[in-house]
């Protein structure tokens, strides 16, 4: 029997540990907007649970009220997968970061997005390791300095967007870790999405790599830098809604309305649904503007759907109820 | 003496070791099986083991694609599918050499003489035909021309072609090895009507060769006797003959059902584990939740994920695997959630040797973790007792609140026996520590004061959401703690939880001799060959040799001390070069131990062990 979710706000998600993340740390508005989304989810607390696997994301679950483990280094969508089939009916997070998803546990990374069990995943991507204390991560950019690359870094960079699209992820979204509002209604829209659903933070570490995204981020140049996509909308950017895209050949392009007879209709519309993912790895490469918001949100079968399916009709065909149905059948005999 | 209708002599045996060889697709396994399963029916005891080349399909004719399958019969009891064997059926020359040494002088070779051709046996590097020089001369050859009596005997037969036709040349054999062993051919006959029920000229063309076999040799005056092995005394039931990676997997089912809770398997595919995985995808019907990962970390993580949502989750592996998921194995320790590992050994280090068995896994099993990493280790011992060792790791882990690593081997995984079919209603209870209301002032590691196993809340269960992981906890609050006493506290409770395990497990037996000159120590997988040579030795009259063979690891049984003190002698025996005496050694350092070690990828022998224990009795 179903019973009426009670009505939370976000203190009820709020769980008596300090919190210790560093003091200005885009964690901070990570947190918040996750307590403020749940209570928007329609989810019980009780059926809610956060895995982590290591590093500075990787304590969020301690500050949730709700069950959840911190795991081990790279290995939380294992975890979380195993969770999630043992019981569908639960409310399943990843959270994670760009060593943890991608350097350590980069193959479970792929392999989850490839699946397709309906989980989230929040990656909090700084470029940077910030546990260990300054080390580049699978993101940093070449010829960025840290701690174990004090003369540049040497390692071209993953691009998260692409690698998960590359790998069959049916939803992606992005955006900056200074924007609550925004952030708070993706997740409620990664929880209703139904699949593996990945959302990359562009998370500021204010101790090892700050100021990393204030060129897209900052609050006088984002409109200007990035473009916030929503499905069904042109795509329009600017601080005077007068930029837009639109396809050159293989590659999009920046115009202005008003120039060379452009109009708002000659913009390329956002179609977030669309199963061919080609346009969603244009948008994610795009370096000018950047990409946020829901870049792809296409809807597919999930490997527990598919699991659920199968085991219905096993059992309904099968003469097996009870293992001793089982063992006590074909090649017996008898010693008297 | 007895004489059949054709006047041949009929020779009453205890025991009888027959090996089917031939190239992969001459369809040995199932001949073997054919024959284990008549005989079974029959009411022999019986132990039974295949050897299939690595290669998935090697050239035909080939040394490395020699298939073959060994079964043990006797009227008495048997517990290993022996070490020599009394008759060899080869249908080709690589068989024939690659198999040779394993069969007893004076003894039955049978051989397809139309397959030593000059081919076949150049690929066997056969310089001359061993049927035509010295070579054999020590032993009873039978040649016979297999498949052009098959051919012959198939000629009238439509709808099949050539490829049929020699393929099932290997009922020939079966059928002449019926004859020889006054099997009946009713099972064999029987189940070509199952498995070609859709295949009539199949079922018509299995049905004449198997024929056409058994009466050659009722005719055939080459073969100068023919044997019975009667019943062997067996307790009344209902048997099935299998084997142990299966019973692995039917013991899980079993603690599933009888636990009430669902059975979820995180794998990833490593030899010789995998069947396992083979077994349990196929019973969805009983929910079984079977998940097949992207490597063996994931397959691990997978089944602490489930259990920590409430599933009884296992992960099985080899040796590599049980190394890959070291780590998480600590994880699933810290935070005290049942899990069942299945360590099925095989020969190592690294990739070693994937395909042979070994017990060389025994210290990673008991310390391959960082830090100090307590877990239940237990072994299971014979094919059969895989399905209760798999039962009972999932007991001891829901009822303890810890990681279980069951460790069996390629040999007792891949080999097959009688099991005594276990209804459900057999099997012991299995408590665990779930809880499900509130209680006032509650906390995560809230434990049983008894057992110090703590209290398992399960997701989807309101008021009691809490977290978990790797970090040290405080005692009291299960919150992250770093204080130094708590640690060592902490530290302390789990080695102290897994050491109280020994009140929920049985105490050593000791068998032959409850005291005496010698005590034989094994663990594991060797408990046949054990078995055997000291049951050997004591109807021999040395009856001051005793065995007591380990399934309970750590914690050890509450009584070793006590049995070791009875003996005069202590030898351990194991398949790596001295893992297990070390263990012991370390709990109980007064004793003399003296170790017998094989690390070739193989079985004890019955006459080396015979040998060892005779020298230290007289």
């Amino acid at each position: 029997m179903e019973t009426a979710v009670k009505k939370y706000t976000f203190k009820d998600f709020t769980s008596d540990q300090e919190v210790r993340w560093c003091p200005g740390c885009d964690d901070y508005v990570i947190l918040r907007a996750m307590q403020k989304a749940l209570p928007e989810m329609g989810v019980k607390k009780e059926d809610v649970v956060f895995i982590s696997g290591i590093g500075c994301s990787s304590r969020f679950p301690y500050y949730m009220n709700t069950y959840g483990m911190h795991s081990i280094h790279g290995r939380a969508p294992g975890i979380a997968s195993g969770v999630k089939l043992a019981n569908p009916n639960l409310s399943v997070w990843v959270m994670t970061g760009d060593g943890d998803s991608m350097a350590i546990g980069g193959n479970h990374f792929i392999h989850v997005l490839r699946r397709n069990i309906d989980l989230n995943i929040v990656m909090f991507n700084n470029e940077i390791y910030g546990l260990t204390k300054g080390q580049f991560s699978p993101t940093s950019l070449i010829g960025q300095k840290t701690k174990s690359s004090p003369y540049g870094n040497t390692q071209p960079p993953f691009s998260p967007g692409e690698l998960a699209l590359g790998a069959g992820a049916r939803f992606f979204a992005r955006i900056g870790g200074n924007v609550p509002k925004e952030m708070t209604q993706l997740f409620i829209e990664a929880e209703k999405f139904k699949g593996t659903s990945l959302i990359e933070v562009l998370q500021n570490c204010v101790i090892f790599n700050d100021g990393c995204y204030t060129k897209f981020t900052d609050k006088a140049v984002k409109e200007d830098k990035q473009i916030y996509l929503e499905h069904g909308k042109p795509m329009i950017f600017g601080k005077n809604r007068d930029k837009g895209l639109i396809l050159n050949g293989l590659k999009l392009e920046v115009v202005t309305i008003g120039e060379n007879n452009i109009t708002q209709e000659d913009l390329l519309v956002h179609n977030a649904k669309e199963k061919d993912p080609t346009m969603h790895q244009m948008l994610v490469r795009l370096e000018y503007p950047i990409a946020t918001g829901i870049i792809r949100s296409f809807e597919d079968v999930t490997l527990e759907e598919r699991e659920n399916a199968l085991t219905k009709q096993v059992k309904e065909n099968s003469k097996f109820k009870k293992t001793d149905d089982l063992f006590f059948a074909g090649e017996t005999y008898e010693v008297k | 003496m007895i004489t059949t209708k054709t006047n041949t002599p009929v020779e009453v045996l205890e025991a009888v070791v027959i090996r089917f060889v031939g190239d992969s697709g001459d369809g040995m396994q199932l001949t073997g099986n054919q024959f284990t399963d008549t005989s079974a029916m029959f009411g022999n005891d019986i132990a039974t083991f295949p050897n299939y080349p690595s290669e998935i399909r090697a050239p035909q004719g080939s040394l490395y694609g020699v298939s073959g399958f060994q079964v043990h019969i006797g009227s008495v009891e048997v517990s290993t599918p022996g070490d020599e064997v009394d008759l060899l059926v080869a249908m080709n020359p690589a068989g024939l050499k690659t198999n040779l040494y394993a069969v007893k002088p004076g003894h039955t070779i049978i051989v397809d003489s139309d397959s030593f051709t000059k081919k076949n046996l150049e690929k066997a590097f056969y310089e001359t035909n061993p049927l035509e020089d010295e070579s054999l001369e020590n032993y009873r050859v039978i040649q016979v021309s297999m498949t052009s009596l098959t051919k012959e005997a198939l000629k009238n037969v439509e709808g099949l072609d050539n490829k049929s036709i020699t393929r099932s040349k290997n009922m020939f054999s079966l059928g002449m090895v019926y004859w020889m062993y006054h099997r009946e051919k009713d099972y064999t006959l029987d189940f070509f009507n199952k498995k070609f029920k859709t295949k009539p000229h199949l079922i018509e063309a299995n049905t004449k060769v198997l024929n056409a076999g058994y009466y050659y040799a009722e005719t055939l005056e080459l073969i100068p006797n023919s044997y019975t092995i009667s019943p062997a005394k067996m307790n009344p039931g209902t048997y099935r003959i299998i084997g142990g990676n299966t019973a692995t997997a039917w013991g899980l089912l079993a603690a599933a059902e009888k636990s009430g809770f669902e059975l979820f398997l995180g794998s990833y595919p490593i030899t010789p584990a995998t069947d396992i995985l083979h077994e349990l995808v196929k019973h969805k019907h009983f929910g079984v939740k079977a998940f097949q990962a992207e490597d063996e970390i994931a397959g691990v993580c997978s089944a602490i994920g489930a259990s920590f949502a409430g599933d009884l989750a296992v992960t099985t592996t080899s040796g590599p695997g049980l190394a890959l998921k070291g780590e998480a194995i600590g994880l699933a320790m810290m935070t005290e959630l049942p899990l069942v590992i299945i360590n099925v050994q095989r020969g190592g280090p690294s990739t070693g040797l994937p395909t042979k068995t070994e017990q060389s896994d025994l210290l990673q099993a008991m310390y391959g973790r960082n830090g100090e990493s307590p877990v239940i280790v237990i072994a299971a011992s014979t094919p059969a007792n895989c399905f209760n060792f798999a039962f009972e790791a999932a007991r001891l882990s829901l009822e303890h609140m810890t990681p279980v690593i069951l460790l069996t081997d390629g040999y007792i995984a891949n080999g097959s026996a009688p099991w005594k079919v276990k209804s459900i209603a057999e099997m012991p209870e299995i408590k665990n520590n779930k809880i499900t209301k509130v209680k006032e002032n509650w906390h995560p590691y809230d434990r049983n004061k008894d057992t110090l196993a703590r209290n398992w809340a399960i997701p989807g269960t309101a008021g009691l959401e809490h977290r978990i992981g790797g970090l040290e906890k405080d005692s009291v609050t299960g919150n992250i703690s770093y204080e130094p006493e708590n640690h060592e506290k902490m530290t302390n409770t789990r080695a102290e939880k897994i050491n109280l395990v020994k009140n929920n497990i049985p105490e050593l037996k000791t068998e032959f001799a409850e005291t005496g000159d010698l005590l034989v120590i094994g663990w594991g997988g060797t408990y046949g060959s054990l078995h055997s040579a000291v049951k050997q030795l004591n109807k021999e009259g040395f009856d001051t040799i005793g065995l007591a063979h380990f399934n309970y690891i750590n914690p050890l049984p509450k009584n070793t001390k006590e049995v070791l003190s009875k003996f005069k002698k202590i030898i351990v025996c194991e398949l790596n070069s001295g893992q297990f005496i070390t263990i012991l050694k370390s709990n109980f350092n007064k004793f003399d131990y003296y170790q017998f070690n094989k690390i070739q990828g193989l079985p004890f022998a019955n006459n080396e062990l015979i040998q060892e224990f005779k020298k230290l009795v007289n």
